[in-house]
């Protein structure tokens, strides 16, 4: 008998049949992603989880007889009244007297029920989605060099020599030369020692003179020459910055009413899970502002309510404090997303803009702006009822060529239309701006 | 077996060590060859996790399986079933293999692991490899090897054909899995490791033999017989024939080489299963009684303790439940419940018989030799002829068997027979009925084909008591068929009886699997 320990054996051996079935029911799979997100709390908003797939799209069909009609007989254990001869009523539902008995094959005909893993979750979730050209073409400008080997330099710093390449190209070369090697010059010395010994002086004058030669040579060709010194040799690379900083901003003034903050809230939930996938470390700055602006933690800021005027441009100043004093732009890929009724004091909206295209937009990888509206007043997204005062300064913003992209929204089912048309993959040269 | 030296428990506690495992196995591979006399192959013990033994349910519990997304299917749902905590997992799966392959997991405690070696490691191995249907259909020597050979076949065909064609024939090849088993031998003895040699040979025969000058030399139509008599036909395609892969294999037009290939493997893994499906009451009922055997000697000499002792009774009684058929747990016929009581009471029949069992058994009653009848019964019987020959009188009152009739054109359904003395007979003819493949399963066969026309595959369904097939699935499974075949298909289904057509379904070919061949 042999007892072999498997438990080390590499895991998940089923994983390639598994994405073997991911592919099969991808179709089924994301829109059964979609409508659990719909379902879920903002916090778990990214979490692996559970979703149910319609039973018959990952049928496995087989001949087999049908549950029901034709000439039947079923052998039943427990028989506590029953006599020969007995009728009773097929049970309602199920057709024999199987009570709870399965279909045939025993398997059921309700949903299909798995788990995903959170990354598979999110895969789905924001599949087809990428950055917008805009920004990428910022990111690449937005670079730390890092140091690469790239091959070999005649120059360089003595820490930096590449032995193993100097001492090759040395004995190359003394092999060209036809430099004579220490131990044929031993050799020598000893056969002309020899020699003297035996008494052929002739012999051993012809051997000494023999060896001066090769000694001169030896002293002239040097071991190592300058020429044969390499070393390695190291070129700057372009490393794209491999974290980003989230901007949230709020108009919480009393015209924001709870619902609207949930719509914002659902946005920057997206938005956090988008810019999780794309860099390894994102910070999230929440900025909250009435008429004063304020930086505030996550809970503070979708749960206290404030009161006072509506003055965009303080959230703007304060972000470019905070962008000042923690994120410099030349490190940190900054986006923002700011989400009001739309309301601003109209002598506010020249400075606002102002703000926005001399200082933030240069400054931020990516803009968004969503109008949260009523859920009363729903529209579909892209219909355009009455400009508020923000959307027509922003607007006019856009028309002059500034990268912001903006967006209506009043239901949470829209939510993610929105999202997905702002970040859906688009051709080279098309602006995701304007709705 | 010396009394003096066993009275030191094999475990005291909870946890195990691979020492405390070779100590188990020791004592309980004594009192299985010795007292009990099995049989068995030579065993390997294997120490699994449970993400591992999720991974082996996915695969029917084989260690080596070709990759298709049904399998993952399977996965998600066990992992999901389990995560929820909806459904436990086994203690072990056994493979019917030379040496026989048990996987234990790291989880179970040591009276779990003595209880899952008594019960895989001797029960289900020695019923391997004496049952005869076993020793009929499967290969144990070759079948590790055979797998392999089949992952890297079909892996090397993804590779080559692209994995959407290897996963449409798979599919289509699943679809008729369950009509790809010859039921009665044929001439070829099943020798899995001669079935990797043949394929490699097969191939290289037909690369060496090819020589398009052949389909020039004139007079070979003459010696060809004339297909369009249907006597001819059906002696040429082997018809009728009710395995259909094989068929298909052998038949289908448009196929090309790797794809019969791919049919062939699917046709012989379902054949490898064919006779457990046959023999779930004995196999279990053989491995519960040898367990339960084993336990209880162990328990007498003193090697388990009391606490083990219960632990283990704790969860057989689990294992044997047999809920009524009124209880809301009740999801048919436990085949442990049934197995191991049919088992005990072929012991009580030879052992302790009653007038009744001497007038229905006597050939064994009270011959004194249980483990001698127990281990005749194992080796030669499958379920339907052992419900058929062993399920006693007592039994049949013990459990309160009753058969019911469900006649479609009937208002009510009508109790047939009870636990009474004219309902015994066909009690156990009604059981053995419910175990008996070429009853449970449909009897589908391939009847003609349509040479000189439109190469149209006939296929009749003869539907036994006027049950027709699940019209949804046999659309599908059809569709498969035609896509097979490249030529439409009809399935008939026919009244034995009076040879009258009840229903009909036809399908034709989709574009896809056929056209591998031109591309």
């Amino acid at each position: 008998m042999h007892i072999v320990d498997r438990r080390l054996n590499p895991s998940g051996k089923s994983l390639a049949n598994r994405q073997r079935f991911m592919r099969r029911a991808k179709a089924m799979v994301r829109k059964a992603v979609h409508e659990t997100a719909g379902q879920r709390s903002i916090t778990e908003g990214d979490e692996g989880g559970e979703v149910a797939l319609p039973a018959q799209g990952v049928h496995e069909p087989s001949l087999h007889r049908a549950g029901s009609g034709g000439m039947r007989e079923y052998l039943l254990p427990g028989n506590k009244r029953y006599v020969e001869g007995d009728t009773l009523p097929r049970p309602p539902g199920g057709e024999g007297g199987a009570g709870s008995e399965g279909s045939p094959d025993g398997e059921g005909e309700d949903d299909f029920r798995f788990a995903l893993s959170r990354d598979e979750f999110v895969e789905l979730f924001l599949e087809d989605l990428d950055l917008p050209d805009l920004a990428k073409r910022r990111l690449m400008e937005a670079e730390a060099p890092v140091w690469q080997r790239a091959g070999y330099a005649v120059s360089g710093s003595p820490s930096n020599l590449a032995l193993t390449r100097t001492v090759r190209n040395s004995l190359s070369r003394r092999i060209a030369l036809r430099r004579p090697k220490l131990d044929e010059i031993a050799r020598l010395a000893e056969e002309a020692d020899a020699a003297e010994a035996a008494g052929a002086t002739q012999e051993a004058a012809e051997l000494r003179e023999k060896l001066a030669r090769l000694r001169l040579r030896a002293s002239l060709i040097p071991f190592i020459d300058p020429l044969d010194v390499r070393y390695k040799r190291f070129d700057p690379h372009p490393r794209p910055v491999a974290q980003a900083v989230m901007f949230c901003l709020m108009d919480v003034s009393g015209s924001m009413t709870e619902h609207m903050k949930d719509l914002a809230k659902r946005f920057y939930v997206l938005l956090y899970i988008f810019l999780k996938r794309r860099y390894k470390n994102v910070e999230v700055v929440f900025i909250r502002h009435t008429h004063v602006a304020q930086e505030v933690d996550e809970e503070t800021f979708f749960n206290s309510p404030e009161t006072g005027g509506t003055v965009v441009s303080t959230a703007l100043e304060e972000m470019i404090r905070v962008i000042g004093e923690r994120y410099p732009a030349d490190s940190w890929n900054i986006y923002a997303a700011q989400a009001s009724d739309g309301d601003n004091t109209a002598s506010d909206n020249d400075r606002t803009a102002g703000l926005l295209t001399q200082t933030l937009l240069p400054a931020c990888q990516y803009y968004a702006y969503l109008e949260v509206g009523r859920d009363a007043d729903h529209f579909p997204p892209g219909f355009i009822r009455r400009e508020s005062d923000l959307w027509q300064t922003y607007a006019a913003l856009i028309a002059a060529g500034a990268p912001i992209a903006m967006r209506k929204v009043s239901h949470r089912r829209d939510i993610y239309p929105v999202f997905r048309d702002l970040f859906a993959r688009k051709d080279a040269g098309q602006e995701a701006a304007l709705s | 077996m010396n009394d003096s030296i066993v009275r030191i428990p094999l475990f005291e506690r909870a946890d195990w060590e691979f020492s405390t495992i070779q100590r188990a196995y020791d004592a309980i591979e004594t009192i299985a060859l010795g007292d009990l006399g099995l049989s068995v192959y030579p065993n390997q013990i294997e120490v699994i996790s449970t993400e591992q033994m999720l991974d082996a349910y996915s695969s029917v519990g084989m260690p080596v399986f070709y990759k298709h997304w049904s399998f993952g299917k399977q996965f998600a749902r066990n992992q999901g079933m389990y995560q929820a905590g909806m459904q436990g997992l086994a203690y072990e799966i056994v493979i019917n293999s030379n040496p026989c392959i048990s996987y234990i997991m790291e989880e179970n405690t040591a009276t779990m692991q003595a209880l899952v070696i008594a019960h895989a490691a001797f029960g289900h191995n020695h019923f391997f490899k004496n049952n005869y249907l076993f020793q009929q259909w499967t290969d144990a020597d070759g079948i590790l090897d055979y797998l392999e050979f089949a992952r890297n076949y079909i892996a090397s065909c993804e590779e080559r054909y692209g994995d959407a064609a290897v996963e449409r024939l798979l599919d289509a090849a699943h679809a008729l899995m369950g009509q790809a088993v010859d039921r009665y031998p044929r001439r070829r003895p099943a020798d899995l490791r001669s079935e990797q040699l043949r394929a490699r040979e097969r191939r290289d025969h037909d690369e060496r033999m090819f020589n398009d000058l052949w389909r020039t030399v004139p007079g070979q139509g003459q010696v060809r017989a004339d297909p369009s008599t249907e006597e001819t036909r059906r002696a040429i395609l082997q018809l009728p024939q009710e395995n259909i892969l094989y068929f298909l294999e052998k038949t289908a037009p448009r196929l090309a080489p790797w794809q019969r290939e791919i049919l062939r493997i699917v046709r012989q893994i379902a054949q490898y299963f064919y006779p457990q499906s046959q023999t779930k009451v004995m196999n279990e009922g053989c491995a519960t009684y040898v367990h339960y055997r084993i336990m209880n000697r162990l328990h007498e000499t003193g090697r388990i303790t009391d606490g083990a002792m219960v632990e283990f009774l704790r969860s057989h009684t689990n294992v044997v439940f047999q809920p009524e058929f009124d209880d809301p747990r009740y999801s048919g016929i436990n085949p442990y419940a049934l197995g191991f009581a049919m088992m005990q009471d072929i012991e009580r029949i030879a052992t302790a018989p009653t007038e009744e069992d001497r007038a229905w058994f006597p050939a064994i009653a009270g011959n004194g030799d249980a483990m001698g009848c127990l281990r005749e019964v194992w080796a030669n019987y499958r379920d339907e002829s052992f419900i058929l020959q062993y399920l006693s009188p007592r039994l049949i009152r013990q459990f309160g068997l009753f058969a019911i009739t469900d006649d479609a054109a009937a208002p009510e359904m009508r109790v047939e027979a009870i636990h009474d003395e004219r309902g015994y007979k066909r009690i156990q003819r009604a059981l053995a009925r419910q175990y008996d493949v070429s009853h449970i399963a449909p009897d589908i066969q391939v009847v003609d084909v349509d040479l000189a026309g439109d190469r149209r595959l006939i296929v009749q369904h003869r539907a036994r008591n006027g049950v027709l097939l699940d019209a949804r699935d046999a659309a599908q499974v059809l569709q498969h068929l035609a896509d097979l075949w490249s030529y439409d298909v009809l399935l008939k289904e026919i009244d034995p009886s009076g040879e009258s057509v009840l229903k009909e379904h036809r399908a034709s070919p989709r574009p896809g699997i056929a056209q591998a061949l031109f591309g």
